[in-house]
């Protein structure tokens, strides 16, 4: 009998795998990994690949990650996956995206601003409409 | 006969408005199912990676990162998470009430706010009151990808990595049941280590690779993330939900003006029959 270790792989997104395995193979950023059970504490981080769990002799099961980190406990290894393809410079520009977007709402006092604030008004007499309406009825 | 033409037309708009709101109530019923399961499917994330966190505070890295850090508190940020649409009950409101009466109290201590809006619901509110918006993101859509607020997040931790804030919070609605959504805040930085456990407790360490430092950067990021995700998830949910019930008490209300205008209308008619009865019986007695 083999000794097994729990192995979950997660994205942020969804629960991709749970289950029993023999051994995990996972691309860490400095060369791939084999984990079987009792294995020391290990925490790193994966670079895209391909994450191959080996659930007995005849079954070997493939999960692409474009990165993601990985933890080793002695009875479980968890693979945090991103789905997402992750690199600082990406990060950078949606970072400055984001910031641009609000000075440009900011700046921009014609278009949608004034509309949601048109709704506001039109909110706010709508009520008073109903107000109105009411104090009729009840007279 | 020209009876109640006014009554007759009110009746029809208001029975128009009704099948929008029916519409839009079955569309919110149908999202809110869908916004659920993904929900429930980005918890084992966040429960995954919390638990990462928590290994982590019991083991003595040689290296202590500037997130688990406590500092004096002079600004704080704060993302709040918005829906993009209204007609979704107090939701956003109620959302709005409670960040304003953080931001009241924070004034009091002398502490500035700095906020990153998710939601176009969210930036037209906070641009009319005139805070302080640094990054926004909107349109993200029924089901939003990470990828979609990466940027705003990372405004944020460039800005606590720069010490210009120094905690960092979430704002969004907590998905209760399908009738309660309670808006909530969230604490993100710096990370609050929980008390130790005694299995995990002693001397151990990770095997970190390539080094510590950088492991636990990628790590920390990737925490923080996956706890806005979870919120900016919750959050919708609650828009669908809320959405359905404001919807649905919209038609019933809808329902009960037209069975009143009904009222009317054929208690004039019934009026104007009987008075042109009485006309021509009149007419009739006098020839």
């Amino acid at each position: 009998m083999v000794m097994t270790i729990h192995v979950d792989i997660v994205s942020a997104e969804e629960k991709v795998f749970s289950g029993l395995a023999e051994l995990v193979i996972a691309p860490a950023e400095e060369g791939d990994v084999g984990i079987a059970a009792r294995h020391a504490p290990m925490l790193t981080r994966l670079k895209a690949g391909e994450v191959r769990v080996k659930v007995n002799n005849s079954e070997t099961l493939p999960f692409y990650v474009s990165g993601g980190v990985l933890e080793v406990q002695p009875h479980v290894v968890s693979v945090l996956a991103d789905r997402a393809v992750r690199a600082k410079d990406i990060d950078e520009a949606a970072a400055v995206e984001a910031k641009r977007r609000a000075e440009e709402t900011l700046s921009d006092r014609s278009g949608k601003l004034d509309y949601a604030k048109a709704q506001l008004e039109l909110i706010e007499a709508v009520a008073q409409l109903r107000t109105l309406d009411r104090y009729r009825k009840n007279r | 006969m020209a009876v109640g033409k006014e009554i007759r037309v009110k009746i029809a708009s208001i029975k128009n408005t009704q099948k929008i709101t029916r519409a839009m109530e079955k569309v919110a019923t149908s999202k809110m199912r869908k916004t659920q399961t993904r929900m429930l499917a980005t918890r084992p994330y966040s429960k995954k990676i919390a638990q990462i966190i928590h290994h982590l505070s019991h083991a003595k890295p040689e290296y202590t990162h500037p997130f688990m850090v406590e500092r004096p508190i002079k600004r704080v940020g704060v993302i709040v998470l918005t829906s993009d649409r209204g007609l979704c009950g107090g939701l956003n409101s109620n959302l709005f009430r409670m960040a304003l009466r953080q931001f009241r109290s924070w004034g009091k201590d002398h502490v500035e706010a700095q906020i990153s809006v998710i939601g176009q619901k969210g930036c037209s509110f906070f641009h009319g009151i005139g805070a302080k918006i640094i990054a926004q993101a909107t349109k993200l859509g029924d089901s939003p990808h990470l990828e979609d607020i990466i940027g705003v997040i990372k405004v944020m931790l460039d800005d606590y990595r720069d010490g210009n804030i120094d905690e960092l919070y979430v704002a969004y609605n907590e998905f209760v049941n399908t009738m309660t959504q309670k808006p909530k805040l969230l604490q993100l930085l710096p990370i609050k280590c929980d008390e130790l456990t005694p299995e995990l407790a002693g001397h151990w360490d990770y095997i970190y690779e390539p080094d510590a430092k950088e492991v636990l950067d990628d790590l920390l990021v990737r925490y923080v993330e996956s706890l806005v995700f979870q919120g900016l998830v919750e959050n919708n949910a609650c828009e669908q939900a809320a959405r359905m019930v404001a919807m649905k008490s919209a038609s019933d209300n809808a329902g009960k003006l037209i069975s009143e205008l009904q009222l009317i209308y054929n208690k004039a008619r019934q009026a104007a029959i009987t008075q042109e009865i009485s006309e021509i019986v009149g007419g009739a007695a006098a020839v």
